[in-house]
């Protein structure tokens, strides 16, 4: 019984860590597709409404029940009371995507005092941290700021980055490479 | 009317009978009087004449479950000595805005008439009504004895109708107003509750905004010695509960306030002992905001849980993952999907004697792609809870093969409700419609009852339900199903199907029409955004006259697109408050 899940799980990681840039909800085809450069991930709209994707269907819907920005009315069909939990939190939640992952994770960086304890969380990738040389792709962690300029996580103190920083995303070092050279000191001692 | 009785009962034809002498009168309504579901009563009418009668004058509680399905003049006629109504309005669908306002519902001519025929009326439960300020004050002065008022999903009126609730209601034993859509005027109507009030049993006002004045509550909790379910909103601190919580350590079921606030370890102690003085606790709510900080107080109070209601929680795995060891007698279970699978694996292995679980997305509209839950988390749960009977499910991916073992696992399913988030969304392993998941679903639970279906599906599915599902009353359905064969499975099948509800669906006029033999035995049909036309309605309408056809028109479309309908029995033909927009065939 437990067969199905520790495969599928395993088989799933496998999956996770395999940079097939796909969106998410499709299916992976492997490592097919364009490679996306760095603007456009940040400009990506993912989640948008998959009725157009799915294909083999041979559904038909006549019209559509779509408003403005390709947002269905009513759906998911979840009520009014639930719709506003994650806004009305207080704290600061940013979220952090990782390349390759489709999924991201919403984090309270006001949990936080330091970059070693933040680095530290785990990320989507199940056991992976943030920044662990151990797992053999090292990803460096960049955030957008204020400004909408990425930069690279560790520049600042923490402070001043935990007040600026909108999103944090953790790519691949090819992927980093046009930011701007960091020092370097602080990430690769802060995180062992 | 006056309650006292007629005979009716001609005695002459009884002493004919060479059989057993019958039983008067007052025997069998005694005994008709223990059958108390409304079911059962409603057979029991249906058995013969005298039966009949002996249910009319007995029965006291009464449930309608669509207001448009019979008038209040009929319901007073038929039952003379009703103390209990529980009525419901709108269409399911309305909770997610597609049903405009102002289409109906309103309780205020049923209240009219239960004044004249029923003073002695002590319970009125209401769900998907409209209800003004007005009626609730009508309410509060034409039924001296009212006692129980329970207003779920309701809208039109303010707390200043609660104020008058408060005022008048001398006997009142419940106050439960949940999710309703409300105008929060202030928190000044729970002071309206006299010194001399002591009788409340039931106080649920957390879905309400504003303050109250803790004074006032803390006051009315402390006199108020049969309390059992106290539910405060999120306005009423960690420090407030405490102190309420020492006031009725008889309360069964809890709803804390906002869980977040700056405690120091005195106080923190004396949580910890609150909720430890609760020895009849089973049920908890609220928890706004708990993060793990404070969590740890509700401790002693857990391994008596049967209930835990953390779906406003934004908790992640490890804090769940810490706090559910604690609670192995949970029976019910409400999360958010911050939780993750690795959340969902510690329900699996906490708690064995899980019989519902629902499962939250605390960002269901978010553009980017949040992680929550998928096929595994759902997994590991069925794994470790066979007991396993009501499910929930939001999640953004799904595979047949997990759905297959999962059912496998807990094959006593009564309630399956399966949202995958993404519209039309295959088996993201296979890349497979998902109609063999809900075909092992409907093929394994004998006594499934409810079915909300998603992902990408095909008539297949459909085929499948109408086949299998024998015990089906509730069907959810959007965004699947390839053509009119699909929703004709359902209406050919499904012997006990009562409500179906269907949006963006590729069903036309045809599949509307096939289910002609079955809306009688419905309480309703709501389809919108399907391939229906106005055409297609009327013929509904033509050939079945007892059937109410609605059919909402929208601006936009089209004026021969019949773009949502809601079909209906009812007894009294169409509805006369029904709003220009509504237009019943």
């Amino acid at each position: 019984m437990n067969n199905l899940s520790e495969s599928g799980k395993s088989g799933m990681n496998l999956k996770e860590t395999e940079l097939t840039l796909g969106l998410p909800g499709e299916p992976r085809v492997g490592k097919a597709c364009m490679k996306r450069v760095f603007s456009e991930t940040v400009d990506l709209e993912l989640g948008n409404s998959g009725k157009k994707d799915s294909s083999g269907s041979g559904s038909s819907m006549k019209k559509e029940s779509a408003t403005s920005r390709g947002k269905l009315v009513g759906w998911p069909p979840v009520r009014a009371h639930r719709k506003n939990i994650m806004t009305v939190k207080s704290g600061k939640y940013v979220k952090v995507g990782v390349d390759g992952a489709p999924y991201l994770r919403k984090v309270d960086l006001e949990l936080y005092n330091s970059y070693e304890q933040f680095l530290s969380i785990r990320t989507v990738l199940d056991e992976k941290k943030l920044m662990d040389p151990v797992n053999g792709v090292e990803y460096v962690p960049t955030y957008e700021d204020k400004d909408g300029d990425w930069m690279l996580v560790g520049d600042v103190p923490w402070k001043m980055f935990a007040e600026s920083c909108k999103r944090v995303r953790l790519m691949t070092r090819s992927e980093a490479i046009g930011l701007a050279p960091r020092p370097e000191t602080k990430c690769s001692s802060s995180s062992s | 009317m006056d309650p006292v009785r007629k005979r009716t009962k001609d005695l002459s034809k009884s002493v004919d009978s060479a059989h057993l002498a019958p039983f008067p009168d007052e025997v069998l309504e005694k005994v008709l009087s223990l059958v108390k579901s409304h079911k059962d009563r409603s057979s029991v009418s249906l058995v013969c004449k005298d039966w009949y009668n002996a249910d009319r004058w007995s029965r006291s509680k009464i449930f309608i479950g669509n207001c448009y399905s019979v008038s209040p003049e009929i319901v007073a006629r038929r039952f003379p000595n009703i103390r209990s109504v529980t009525l419901k309005g709108k269409p399911r669908f309305s909770d997610f805005n597609l049903v405009p306002q102002n289409w109906g519902a309103d309780i205020h001519s049923w209240l009219v008439v239960f004044a004249q025929v029923y003073p002695f009326l002590e319970e009125l439960r209401l769900k998907r009504m409209v209800v003004s300020d007005e009626s609730l004050e009508f309410l509060a002065n034409s039924f001296p004895g009212f006692k129980v008022l329970s207003l779920l999903s309701c809208d039109g009126f303010s707390t200043d109708g609660l104020k008058a609730i408060a005022t008048h209601c001398k006997n009142l034993t419940e106050l439960d107003i949940q999710e309703n859509g409300i105008d929060d005027l202030g928190g000044g109507w729970l002071s309206c509750f006299p010194e001399t009030f002591v009788s409340l049993e039931v106080l649920n006002f957390a879905s309400l905004n504003s303050d109250v004045t803790f004074d006032a509550l803390e006051r009315l909790v402390s006199r108020c010695k049969a309390l059992r379910v106290l539910k405060v909103n999120k306005h009423i601190s960690l420090e407030q509960i405490q102190k309420l919580l020492l006031r009725a350590p008889q309360l069964m079921e809890v709803g804390t306030g906002s869980f977040q606030q700056e405690l120091v370890p005195r106080q923190f102690a004396e949580l910890e002992t609150a909720f430890g003085s609760c020895k009849n606790l089973h049920t908890l709510s609220g928890l706004w905001e708990a993060s793990s900080v404070y969590l740890p107080v509700i401790y002693p109070a857990c391994a008596n849980l049967t209930y835990l209601n953390l779906s406003y929680a934004t908790l992640q795995s490890d804090e769940l993952s810490k706090l559910l060891p604690n609670c192995s007698n949970l029976r019910r279970l409400w999360v958010l999907d911050t939780v993750e699978d690795k959340g969902l694996e510690a329900v699996g292995s906490s708690c064995p004697l899980l019989e519902e679980l629902r499962v939250f997305p605390a960002d269901p509209f978010d553009q980017d792609m949040v992680h929550g839950v998928t096929e595994s988390g759902f997994v590991a749960v069925s794994s470790g809870c066979r007991k396993l009977h009501y499910v929930l499910y939001f999640c953004r991916q799904m595979t047949n093969a997990a759905v297959a073992t999962i059912v496998k696992n807990c094959p006593d399913f009564t309630h399956f409700r399966l949202c995958i988030m993404n519209p039309g969304q295959a088996d993201y392993l296979t890349n497979d419609p998902m109609d063999e998941a809900f075909g092992a679903v409907v093929k394994t639970c004998t006594k499934l009852q409810r079915l909300a279906v998603s992902g990408l599906l095909t008539d297949k599915t459909f085929e499948y339900i109408g086949k299998y599902a024998k015990n089906l009353e509730t069907l959810s359905v959007a965004f699947a199903g390839s053509s009119d064969r699909g929703m004709q499975s359902v209406m050919e099948g499904c012997p006990k199907l009562r409500k179906l509800e269907i949006r963006d669906c590729p069903f036309g006029n045809e599949a509307l029409l096939s289910g002609l033999d079955k809306y009688e035995s419905m309480r309703s049909l709501w389809m919108s955004a399907c391939n229906l036309t106005m055409n297609g309605c009327r013929q509904l309408a033509k050939n079945m006259p007892r059937l109410n056809v609605e059919v909402i028109k929208d601006e936009e479309s089209d004026d021969s697109e019949a773009d949502k309908v809601y079909v209906y029995r009812s007894v009294v033909g169409p509805r006369r408050d029904a709003p220009p927009f509504v237009l019943t065939l």
